[in-house]
Formats: C-alpha cells, sequence, structure tokens
C-alpha cells in the first residue's frame, strides 16, 4: 500500500479507524482537533458508520465512551492535555471499572504553550490513574501504537492513554497503513457488576488493577516499543521518551548515536529495562518532552545514586519544548548558529479577525465601562480572550474554560460591582452553564456578557453545542426575561448596544447580555459552500 | 540530498500551499519529507512558519535544528527576518515577498527591513504583489515566492509544475495556468539575479 502523507493527530486517526472503532467522542482543543476533523470527513469512516460528532466537553465525551466500552465496543476519546482535567473524575474511575470493549484515551499536550494556558504533562494522568501509557515518537509509531493501544486495552480490559505533544500533533510525514480490524459487535461484560463503583466492588475492582501493573510493566517489555540500543561509549547513557528520541538522532548525522540508549514509547517503563542501562554507563542524560517525571523517579527523592541529567539540574531548560538544539547541548555537543536576529524585527502577536463580532461587542462593552475603575471583567477562553491584548484591552481573566461567570460570583461576593463575565457559546455550553445557574440561585449581581458567534471560533470553526439553544438555556437556568438581552454587535449599533451594558451593569441581579452575529470565518465559510453547491447545480 | 526548508509568513497568507506544492513534488521524486505545520492560536493574523524537510534519506527531527535551514521562503518581508537565526550561515538563501503586511502598530520602516535582508550573503527579494497582479491576480504572490526560490531547491521544477497543476485542477485550468506562469516569473526574475 502506498505511504500516506499525514499529520501526526491524522495518523492516530486513521490508525483508530482500521482498529476498528465505532466512535470518537471529543471536545475541540489544539493541538488535538484534527483527529475528530480527519475522521468526519474520512470516506472510509462514513462507509464503516463511525459515530463522530463533538462532544459538550470533555467529560461528557470520556463518560460516552465508556459507555461504548460497557456495551463491548472499541472507542476513541480524544482532547488537549487541559480536557483531561475536565474529564479526569471519569477518567481515573474508568481505570477502576476496566474497559469492556477497547478504550483509548487520547490527551495531546502542548509544551511551550503555542495555544494552551499551561504545560502539564498527560503521562502523569496515567500513572495517577495506573493504566498504560503510549508515546509515539513519530507518524508511523502514533498509526502503529494507535492500533496496538487497542489491543492491549482489550487484552487487559483497561483503558489506554495515548499521549502526544504538539509538535508530533501538527507534522506531517508518510505512513503506511496494515489491514483493518473489524468493529466489535455488541457484548455486555460477563460480570454486570463491573461498572458499579460502590465502595465494596470498587474495591474488588481495585485490587484487580492493581494486580495489573505487573502485566503493563511486562507488556511493555515484549511489545517491542521500548528499545535498547547498545553502544561502546559508557560514560553515558541516555533514556529518551516519545519524540525527544527523534532531537537525540537529529544530532549524529550518521545515524549512530555513540552512547547506549533506551528508547521509551510505553509505560509504565520496565524496571529491568532500566536497570540494565543504568548499570552499565556513568552517568545517565533523561529526554522527555515534558514534565521531568521519569527523570524524577529515576533520581529518587534523596538523588543518591549516579549522576543524573536532565530538566532538573539544568541540563536542559525546565519549562519549554525540546528541541535537536536544546537536546545537543545538552550532550555537550557543539551547537550550529544561524545568523542573528535583527534588531528591527517586531512582534505580530495573533488578533480578533476583521469585521469579528467579538471587536464590536467589548467596544461597546468599554464605553459602558469607562465611568468605572478598571479590571472588571472576568472572561474565559476563546478567540474573545484576544481582546485582552491592546488595541481592546477589555478583560482581566482567563483561567480555565467556564470560569469566566464563577469567578464573576466570587468577586461580587467580595464586593466588586458591577462586574462582568465574558463568555462565548461553545464554552458556555461545555462548562458555564452550571455557573449560571449557581448564579441565579444566589442572585448573584452580575452581568454576562454571552458571545454568540454560533460557533467554536479559537479551535477553528466546529459546530458549537450551543447552537441554537444559547437563549433557551439561558431562560431555562431561571435568568429574569426582562435581564436577558440580545445585542447585534455591529458598529453601526454601538450607541444603543452600550445602552444596553450600562442599564445592565446598574441591575444588581443576574443580567444575560447575548451577542449574536457568525464569526466571519465560518461565514465565509459557509458562502463559498453555498456557491460551490450553486455552481455544481448549474454544471 | 537533503534541503531544510522553512517557509513563513502571517496567517492567512497562503504558506501551506507552499510547503504543499514543494511537498507533492518532493513525494513525486520518490523523497522522504516532514513537515512541521502551525496550526490554532498563532494563525489569526499572528506570525506563522512551518519547518520542511526533504531528503533521500530517512529525517529524524520535525523541527529543523538552528542554523541548519538551507532556505527561507518568506510571504512577509519582516517575517523571513524571523527566522535568520534557523539560516545556515554558510550558504542560506533567503527568498522573500517585497510586499510588507501591516497589521501591527509598530511596524518598522520598510526600508530597515529590506536594509537587514540585504545584509545577507544570499538572498533573492521580490515584489511578488506587482509580479503577481500583472500575471492577473495577487492571489499568486505566494506560488511567484517559491518560483523565485525554485532554483534553490534541488527539485526539478517539472515536478513543481506537476505539483501546482494537480494541487490547483480542482479550481479549474485558469487557475492552474495562472500560477504556472506565477512559478515561471518567480523563477526567471531569481535566475537573473544570481
Ligand atoms: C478544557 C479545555 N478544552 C478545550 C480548550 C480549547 N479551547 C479554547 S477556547 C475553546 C472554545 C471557544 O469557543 P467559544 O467559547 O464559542 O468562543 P469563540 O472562540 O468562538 O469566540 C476551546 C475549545 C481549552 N482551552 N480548555
Ligand atoms: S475566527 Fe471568528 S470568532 Fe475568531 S477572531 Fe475570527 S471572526 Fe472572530
Amino acid at each position: 500500500m502506498q505511504k500516506l502523507l499525514l499529520l501526526g493527530d491524522e495518523a492516530i486517526a486513521q490508525g483508530a479507524i482500521d482498529a476498528g472503532i465505532s466512535a470518537v467522542y471529543a471536545y475541540p482543543g489544539t493541538p488535538s482537533t484534527e483527529i475528530t476533523e480527519y475522521i468526519q470527513v474520512s470516506k472510509d469512516a462514513s462507509a464503516k458508520k463511525i459515530k463522530s460528532q463533538w462532544s459538550a466537553n470533555e467529560k461528557t465525551a470520556m463518560e460516552t465512551a465508556i459507555g461504548m466500552s460497557y456495551a463491548g465496543k472499541k472507542s476513541l476519546v480524544c482532547m488537549k492535555h487541559v480536557g483531561l482535567n475536565v474529564a479526569a473524575d471519569a477518567f481515573i474511575n474508568s481505570a477502576i471499572t476496566g474497559a469492556n470493549g477497547g478504550l483509548v484515551v487520547l490527551s495531546a499536550d502542548d509544551p511551550s504553550m503555542h495555544s494552551s494556558q499551561n504545560e502539564q504533562d498527560s503521562r502523569f494522568y496515567g500513572k495517577f490513574a495506573l493504566i498504560p501509557v503510549m508515546e509515539p515518537s513519530n507518524q508511523q509509531e502514533a498509526y502503529d501504537m494507535t492500533r496496538y493501544a487497542f489491543e492491549l486495552s482489550e487484552k487487559y480490559g483497561t483503558p489506554v492513554l495515548l499521549r502526544i505533544t504538539t509538535r508530533l500533533a501538527h507534522s506531517r510525514a508518510g505512513v503506511k497503513r496494515e489491514a483493518e480490524v473489524p468493529q466489535n459487535k455488541m457484548k455486555l461484560s460477563s460480570d454486570l457488576q463491573q461498572f458499579v463503583l460502590l465502595p465494596s466492588i470498587a474495591r474488588k475492582q481495585y485490587n484487580m488493577l492493581l494486580d495489573k501493573q505487573e502485566l503493563f510493566e511486562e507488556d511493555a517489555m515484549q511489545s517491542g516499543f521500548n528499545k535498547f540500543f547498545p553502544a561502546k561509549d559508557k560514560s553515558l547513557g541516555v533514556i529518551a521518551c516519545g519524540i525527544a528520541y527523534n532531537y537525540l538522532l537529529e544530532n549524529y548525522e550518521d545515524g549512530k548515536i555513540p552512547f547506549p540508549v533506551l528508547k521509551v514509547s510505553q509505560y509504565p517503563v520496565p524496571r529491568k529495562m532500566v536497570e540494565k542501562l543504568y548499570e552499565m554507563v556513568d552517568e545517565v542524560l533523561v529526554l522527555e518532552d515534558g514534565y521531568p517525571i521519569f527523570e524524577e523517579l529515576l533520581r529518587g527523592y534523596l538523588n543518591k545514586g549516579k549522576t543524573i541529567h536532565g530538566r532538573m539540574d539544568g541540563s536542559i531548560p525546565r519549562a519549554g519544548e525540546l528541541n535537536p538544539n536544546i537536546v545537543g547541548k545538552a550532550l555537550g555537543l557543539e551547537i550550529s548558529e544561524g545568523f542573528e536576529t535583527p534588531g528591527v524585527l517586531a512582534g505580530r502577536p495573533p488578533q480578533l479577525c476583521q469585521g469579528c463580532s467579538h471587536t464590536d461587542s467589548f467596544t461597546a462593552l468599554n464605553e459602558a465601562l469607562e465611568p468605572y475603575s478598571r479590571g472588571r471583567v472576568l472572561s474565559d477562553i476563546g478567540c474573545y480572550t484576544l481582546s485582552a491584548l491592546p488595541p481592546l484591552e477589555a478583560i482581566n481573566s482567563c483561567v480555565d474554560m467556564g470560569a469566566s461567570i464563577t469567578m464573576a460570583i466570587g468577586a461580587a461576593d467580595a464586593g466588586l460591582f458591577p462586574v462582568v463575565a465574558a463568555i462565548g457559546d461553545s464554552t458556555f455550553t461545555h462548562s458555564g452553564m452550571t455557573g449560571l445557574l449557581d448564579a441565579v440561585n444566589q442572585k448573584a449581581p452580575i452581568t454576562v456578557l454571552l458571545n454568540d458567534n454560533a460557533t467554536t471560533g479559537m479551535t477553528g470553526g466546529q459546530n458549537s453545542s450551543a447552537f441554537e439553544k444559547v437563549d433557551d438555556i439561558v431562560r431555562g437556568v431561571g435568568v429574569e426575561e426582562a435581564h436577558i438581552r440580545i445585542i447585534i454587535p455591529l458598529r453601526r449599533n454601538h450607541e444603543e448596544n452600550v445602552k444596553v451594558f450600562q442599564e445592565e451593569l446598574e441591575y444588581k441581579g443576574v443580567s444575560v447580555i447575548i451577542a449574536r452575529r457568525e464569526c466571519v470565518q465560518t461565514l465565509a465559510r459557509r458562502m463559498k459552500l453555498k456557491m460551490m453547491e450553486k455552481r455544481e447545480a448549474k454544471a | 540530498m537533503k534541503k531544510n526548508i522553512i517557509i513563513s509568513g502571517v496567517g492567512g497568507q497562503g504558506i501551506l500551499t507552499i510547503a504543499t506544492v514543494i511537498g507533492t513534488a518532493a513525494l513525486s521524486e520518490g523523497l522522504e519529507l516532514k513537515q512541521a505545520e502551525v496550526h490554532g492560536m498563532s494563525q489569526r493574523g499572528g506570525d506563522v512558519q512551518s519547518h520542511l524537510r526533504i531528503s533521500s534519506n530517512p529525517i529524524a527531527s520535525d523541527l529543523i535544528p538552528e542554523g541548519k535551514a538551507d532556505i527561507i521562503i518568506s510571504i512577509e518581508p519582516m517575517e523571513s527576518l524571523r527566522y535568520v537565526n534557523m539560516l545556515h550561515k554558510k550558504g542560506g538563501w533567503l527568498v522573500t515577498s517585497m510586499n510588507p503586511f501591516n497589521n501591527i502598530a509598530n511596524y518598522p520602516p520598510i526600508e530597515d527591513v529590506l536594509n537587514a535582508i540585504w545584509k545577507l550573503p544570499h538572498y533573492v527579494t521580490i515584489d511578488a504583489n506587482r509580479v503577481a497582479k500583472d500575471l492577473g491576480s495577487i492571489k499568486a504572490a505566494n506560488i511567484v515566492v517559491l518560483g523565485a526560490a525554485s532554483p534553490f531547491l534541488d527539485i526539478k521544477y517539472e515536478s513543481l509544475e506537476k505539483a501546482i497543476s494537480s494541487i490547483f485542477s480542482k479550481k479549474g485550468d485558469d487557475i492552474v495556468q495562472l500560477n504556472l506562469k506565477a512559478l515561471k516569473a518567480g523563477k526567471d526574475y531569481a535566475d537573473e539575479r544570481t
């Protein structure tokens, strides 16, 4: 079969399709979004009737997948690293129930925070949940390991965590496909109490999970994804996890690394393999594209063994993504340099698109807030977060999805009035609407600006679960009709909109101002599609 | 054969099209390829770049090491400078459009930008917008820049032409012809000056 040129994300998607999934459940988040998008447009996937709609958030996605596993079929759950925080309750407990149908959770980490609030390392979650973790180093491995993760999941009856980082997610290379595995037929577990985590049953299930730990390690020895490469120079041994292995290899043009190397792609890392390397070398260098998780383990609390180099002793910077030169420096190699960056260079931060509705919403809000002191707008995550930057400088927080409304309640409780919460439609149904219920129940004096642009703009315009439901939800949660105000954020409505804000800012209860205008990007895309359809109909 | 290529510009300018054309051409010549793209946050009017590596041998890293880029292809002059730390000091080429994309308040005077580029040992600066406009549409400016870079890519010119024909075929023959002319105009410009 000819190789396909695939992003790491796409390789995972194709791997999952070929592994016989019946569904992918996901909430968008860079750098994981392209996995689900690939399945959504894949002809293979639609021929096989693989379900691939977006879920409302990562927790609902995770739980839906557990349901599919309960009924005996295979599914993939995808999210960005911080999404795993949202799904964590379901995720950790799924390790206790174990899997019936294959259950693979993909979490895409973002070291260097290219598009994220932090650079947390999902491998921690794997260890926390006590389940196997796969960490591919390249696109082919991404494909192969996705398939293997499903095998592993069904072999041991456990969810498996697949961890990638931005660089692999968004880099293309040739990938060879393997034979397709059919989907499962529906089949419930022979133990109908397996998923009932009452304490008495949970204790039993937890012990079963603990018993599996040895098998997981044994598997990581045998699967072939962890590899030991012997070499002559024993002054150093290198442990390279996931994509870090490529950066190591890149530093030796002939591909011959002088030191013994342990390439790690499956966790728990087999003790025997680590011991073998540790015993034969003078010092160890640990390369991880993320937190120094393995390095810390190897070092131990007291750090009394051999010298371990890595992020913790400064051989590698403590924060940020790895690259070939950082690894080269840690190896003591001479590093190539390019030209000096000239002083004329100015930064070019991302910004709201020309004509974006958010610009008009926040311009009006800014004007309405002029009489008050600054620092009153608690915001959420989405394109509108860019309004923190000049020229708007309109918002004062962005912590986690859904935090705008709840933080506003807390700030109001502390005495900040007026206070505004700014949130997008997709974020609202992700995890904002429960906060709004809190606000209503407490009669909190807050003004919510709900930016309803009918899409999940930030991640590229995926369908929003809130589509055409925002008003009903706001009403249903109990916001008073008189304080649900709908505005159209356009420059020509500016005066009118400022007035609406002014009125609601003064109200000492919950008001929700719904600013409704479609994202110009999705609008343009829709128009283009329509034109193409028309042209085709004519022809 | 091994070429490390950085393609740069501003989100929305079409740098991925350049990458796709070179990538398709490289594959047709049986070469290995890795291409790191930028998605997400930084696409929205911010700076974007792509690392494209092509080689007759397997490629390890998705990222080009600093100082090892053989060529920077940029659709925007100031953006080309953002990556000169990646450019090979011996023999690295910088090929860029001279047309600024000015969406920030503190964009430096364009003379200063060009002067910084002209200090480098190997460069091609081309008024790609004008060349493309003369050919019929400013939209082909990115392919003009690609044409100006084509002499330094170690890929057969015909392979690039074929790649353009197949990639733009969906958009109709007019668009294919426009982009083929854009490629040629860029190449001729570079050939005359180097
Ligand atoms: C838990 C979590 N999941 C996903 C993301 C990625 N993400 C950031 S903003 C956003 C959605 C934004 O949509 P919306 O609220 O409708 O605002 P818009 O971008 O359309 O303005 C997503 C999915 C995240 N940061 N955190
Ligand atoms: S993608 Fe849509 S929501 Fe985001 S900045 Fe552009 S117009 Fe605004």
